[in-house]
């Protein structure tokens, strides 16, 4: 699967001059159609691909944002209802920018938990999903600088919250803060370089992004069995059927993406982030984005501060540990009825966070809170550990084709051709 | 070759350097945090008078007889951040508290008058503070910090310098 030993034919003599110069065309060829792509796999596995839309789709629209857009404190929230009245369909561009960058949350909480539950993060892949790690890290910053910009409330203040994160670290706290700053408090200096990073940070991501399909395409894609293609006949070539699947998925997807654009452009939002930066008054209720819930409410459930920050940063690092953490040598959850059962505990209490996050921090929410940041941790450091040596998996099927089978006597459908010939497509 | 390396560690740290300072604050930023004169005269006994320096709010409070009995009548050793209130007042000004206006913790604005104490509630994480500014529950870790101020006189603090102005700095 490794191989990039194209089985790609240059058929013009251009094409061949070419290739023989910059074996771009082969390479494309070995990576996007002929790469053997498990039969099995389910819609949950087309999220790659939504994902890469949305970064190329955030990336474009952010940077006809730019165009309009100015990084100074006192124009840059009228910059933004510049965008919104008196650009041509500048309303456009910036609800797809702020409704994308949701957008482009869901699509990667569902990608992380199907390799959760099909535990795609195990060997050979750990490489594959550390990169994973570095580009939700990576997402998580740029969405983070990209709310400040428009110089609202929310704006204002969950730049001070975030900062000021880093003067929890001892001794040098209060030095990073104040490069961070570039002043004495968040201000112009902060508006400015918070803008020049966000616009690095997505091609950054766009360049591990890179590396993480290639880690991909060297291991190949798991599957919900979690059993590797062991034959020809366990996988159908990339294209046509993996990309008119992923295509159908992205157009799919879209249409959700255009209901919130079109109908509640502002829902995932909050109306604070209409009123100017005002440092004299923090609104009464600040809160993250929805997709930042669950790690505030773990912020909020510590009741220290250094404490809390590390709890926080752990909830997020502690995923590049799972390969080493989950002892099972079972990678589907199918096939693990313990594991599968934590899995969904651990969803709601990811959920839970989430709620948790978004109400104010007193009485019976900091309590749920505090159990669910300890079943968050619990669940990586204990059970994921100790499941593996208990649990009984149930037995797994001896390939990709025969699961397949099988499931077309309970009506499952798969591509008839791909069923019968599928290698010759590549 | 170790001096080559060394060589090149030195000329390593010459270039890392401007980047690295570049991102501190810059002069004009630095210029613009000179000391400022609040006037208490205005200021009336229970009221709270929110005042910028160096970008940062901070508040001050002319604090009634009970704020003040309230925050001295305390169990110095029971505090998260043992102080006195003493400690936190100017000698002869009790009634004056002058503290930062940010909480200790990630930097909201707490609402004064709120809180089990009467003295400040953050809405962000749950911080509670006294009539002194100390934290008393939540997640802040030290008591609201004290800007360095002078009485000019009697009715006007000046923030930014701890110690007595010479009178030339004073007109400036």
């Amino acid at each position: 699967m490794s191989d990039h030993a194209s089985t790609y034919v240059p058929k013009s003599a251009f094409a061949k001059w070419f290739e023989s110069r910059l074996p771009i065309a082969g390479l494309v060829h070995s990576s996007f159609v002929a790469f053997p792509v498990p039969r099995n796999l389910t819609y949950f596995w087309t999220f790659g691909a939504i994902l890469i839309f949305m970064l190329g789709a955030q990336i474009l629209t952010g940077i006809w944002l730019a165009m309009h857009y100015v990084p100074e404190a006192t124009k840059a929230f009228d910059s933004v209802e510049h965008i919104m009245r008196d650009v041509n369909y500048g309303w456009l561009l910036r609800y797809l920018h702020a409704n994308g960058a949701s957008m482009f949350f869901i699509a990667v909480y569902i990608h992380m938990f199907r390799g959760l539950y099909y535990g795609s993060y195990k060997a050979p892949r750990e490489v594959l999903w550390i990169l994973g790690v570095i580009i939700f890290l990576l997402m998580m910053a740029t969405a983070f600088m990209g709310y400040v910009l428009p110089w609202g409330q929310m704006s204002f203040w969950g730049a001070t919250v975030i900062t000021n994160l880093f003067s929890a670290i001892p001794i040098v706290g209060d030095v990073i803060v104040s490069l961070l700053w570039g002043g004495y408090s968040v201000g112009n200096p902060t508006l400015n370089r918070f803008f020049a990073l966000h616009y690095l940070l997505p091609f950054m991501i766009a360049g591990v992004v890179v590396l993480h399909v290639w880690a991909l395409h060297v291991t190949g894609q798991n599957n919900p069995t979690g059993v590797p293609i062991k034959s020809a006949k366990d996988a159908v070539p990339f294209t046509p059927y993996a990309t008119i699947k992923d295509v159908f998925a992205t157009i799919c997807f879209l249409i959700f993406f255009a209901w919130f654009i079109f109908y509640v452009p502002n829902y995932l939002g909050h109306a604070d982030n209409y009123i100017p930066a005002n440092p004299a008054v923090t609104p009464a209720h600040i809160v993250p984005e929805w997709y930042f819930l669950p790690f505030y409410a773990i912020l909020r459930a510590v009741p220290d501060k250094l404490g809390g920050v590390i709890a926080m940063g752990a909830a997020v690092v502690i995923l590049a540990f799972l390969p080493w953490l989950d002892t099972s040598r079972v990678r589907s959850a199918n096939y693990r009825p313990l594991y599968r059962q934590f899995f969904w505990v651990f969803v709601i209490v990811c959920v839970l966070l989430g709620w948790l996050g978004s109400k104010p921090p007193e009485g019976g929410y900091v309590i749920a809170s505090r159990v669910c940041t300890i079943w968050y941790f619990v669940h990586f450091l204990v059970i994921l550990p100790v499941l593996g040596l208990f649990e009984t998996p149930r037995p797994l099927p001896s390939s990709i084709l025969e699961t397949v089978l099988r499931g077309k006597k309970g009506g499952a459908g798969m591509p008839a051709g791909a069923a019968a010939a599928p290698s010759t497509k590549g | 070759m170790i001096a080559t390396g060394a060589a090149g560690v030195v000329g390593l740290g010459a270039v890392v350097w401007p980047f690295v300072a570049a991102m501190a604050p810059d002069q004009q930023t630095i210029a613009a945090g000179a000391p400022v004169e609040v006037d208490l005269g205005p200021i009336a006994e229970g009221q709270l008078v929110k005042v910028f320096w160096r970008g940062k709010l901070i508040f001050v409070r002319h604090r009634t007889s009970s704020e003040i009995k309230s925050a001295e009548d305390v169990n110095i050793a029971s505090l998260p951040d043992p102080q006195p209130d003493s400690a936190r007042v100017k000698a002869g000004h009790t009634p004056w508290l002058v503290v930062y206006g940010n909480c200790t913790h990630l930097g909201c604005v707490p609402l004064a008058n709120e809180g089990a104490y009467k003295g400040w509630a953050c809405p962000c994480h749950g911080s509670i503070f006294d009539t002194s500014g100390r934290i008393r529950q939540g997640p802040a870790p030290t008591n609201l910090p004290i800007p360095p101020y002078t009485f000019v006189s009697d009715t006007k603090i000046r923030i930014g310098e701890e110690t007595k102005v010479a009178p030339a700095a004073a007109n400036a």
